[in-house]
């Protein structure tokens, strides 16, 4: 499958009447958002120009990328700095070729270097990756017609999957979130330390095999207290008492109790 | 046990798991069984599997064996499933996953020299697909998180491991347009 049959490429209009009447700039209507970044645009350009990767004419693919920079503007839409970026390399490397070499320098000319190298170095290795990333599209899209057996009863009463940190962090997060929305009004300042809710969460493991670590998050009731929890946990992660799991991907964050309670204790 | 008592046993225990099931567990599920008549097993199986024009296939995924169902058939599968394909990555997010698949473990900012844009976003999506996850930090300044494909990834995409990746020198014929 090729790129341009899964992603909606930008259309040419057809010349206008003005133009067939001896303007010859061509006009192009292109969507900002279907690429996706300025070498991908590069791409298109040298792809619809029909010229060579390795021998890029700079002036007109420069000319055309701009034109199309021009169009976005008109258009009010925001160009992410990236393109502008681009739009200054593709300049001083026009700039670069366009000065004239001297006869000392004609000696040398062979070694030097041509300044549009490394752009094509670039344009090459992130078309490859474009490439791969259709050939991984199609492999997914073969998965995607492929089923297993449906789901079996033990499947439910086993529904543990293996929580990851970045699990553990996306459920502090929300819990932040929501905390921001909750107005404050606490007086007192609350002196709770580390080791104090360490304590407090392993006297919570001493009697409970499970913990609901979600609902903690949610019951904190300060910023500090739900920084404190938090660090908490990732040190009991790391000292290994406790193992994270889900019941679902996304769903409640449940920490276990690793080693017995006696060694708890210790 | 043969060959030939072993292959039901394992297609049995095959179907009933959840995930792909790796050799490793079926010899621990198995200890009473030698573990080169194990591989011999295995192997009849996929290999009956694969002659017998069924509906059903073997195969091998994320360094396990999984029974799933011959992606020719889908269409009827899914009339009685009821279910439409699930919508795909967006093209920045495929990208972004290429660069990682191929380049592992890598930065956000060397996906970013390599797409040319940002990819933080592209980057928190596949994550949370947990399509790629983090693989430690890398020693220089600032250490960067350095992420990698999971083996969702390899079972997503229908691969038994990385090396399935086809290499990505083959892209540059394939690649180079222009005239």
């Amino acid at each position: 499958m090729r790129a341009d049959d899964w992603l909606d490429r930008p259309e040419e209009i057809p010349p206008r009447e003005s133009e067939r009447d001896g303007e010859p700039l061509p006009r192009y209507t292109v969507k900002l958002d279907v690429f996706e970044g300025p070498l991908d645009l590069l791409l298109h350009l040298i792809k619809k120009e029909q010229v060579s990767i390795y021998d890029i004419p700079i002036a007109r693919i420069t000319e055309q990328y701009l034109e199309y920079l021009r169009h976005m503007e008109e258009l009010d839409l925001t160009i992410a700095s990236e393109y502008l970026v681009m739009a200054a390399t593709l300049i001083y490397i026009k700039s670069k070729m366009l000065l004239p070499r001297d006869s000392a320098q004609a000696a040398e000319a062979e070694e030097e270097e041509d300044p549009r190298r490394e752009l094509v170095q670039r344009l090459l290795e992130y078309q490859r990756y474009k490439t791969a990333a259709e050939l991984l599209w199609s492999k997914a899209e073969r998965e995607q017609a492929v089923f297993t057996r449906g789901r079996l009863e033990t499947d439910d009463a086993n529904p543990e999957v293996n929580a990851t940190l970045f699990d553990l962090f996306c459920a502090f997060q929300r819990a932040m979130e929501r905390l921001k929305e909750r107005r404050e009004l606490t007086l007192a300042r609350e002196e709770i330390t580390m080791a104090e809710k360490i304590a407090e969460l392993r006297a919570l493991l001493e009697r409970e095999e499970r913990l609901d670590i979600t609902a903690l998050f949610e019951a904190a009731r300060s910023r500090r207290e739900l920084l404190i929890l938090f660090l908490a946990v990732l040190e009991l992660v790391r000292v290994a008492v406790i193992r994270l799991v889900q019941t679902e991907r996304f769903g409640r964050l449940l920490a276990l109790r690793v080693r017995a309670s006696a060694e708890i204790a210790m | 046990m043969t060959i030939e008592e072993l292959k039901p046993i394992l297609e049995a225990l095959i179907f009933v798991a959840s995930e792909p099931i790796t050799e490793e567990e079926l010899a621990q599920i198995l200890p009473e069984v030698d573990r080169a008549n194990l591989d011999a097993a295995l192997e009849a199986l996929r290999q009956e599997y694969e002659a017998n024009g069924r509906g059903l296939e073997l195969r091998r995924i994320a360094g396990g064996y999984r029974i799933s169902t011959r992606p020719e058939y889908h269409d009827y599968i899914r009339r009685y499933l009821k279910t439409r394909p699930s919508a795909r990555l967006s093209m920045a997010a495929l990208e972004t996953l290429a660069v990682i698949a191929y380049k592992q473990p890598i930065t956000l900012p060397e996906i970013q020299e390599i797409r040319g844009v940002n990819s933080a976003r592209a980057v928190k999506t596949l994550l949370e697909k947990r399509l790629i996850e983090p693989k430690g930090r890398k020693p220089v300044v600032g250490r960067p998180i350095l992420y990698g494909t999971s083996r969702e990834f390899l079972i997503q995409f229908g691969l038994n491991d990385l090396s399935e990746l086809p290499t990505i020198e083959d892209f540059e014929e394939l690649g180079s347009g222009g005239s």
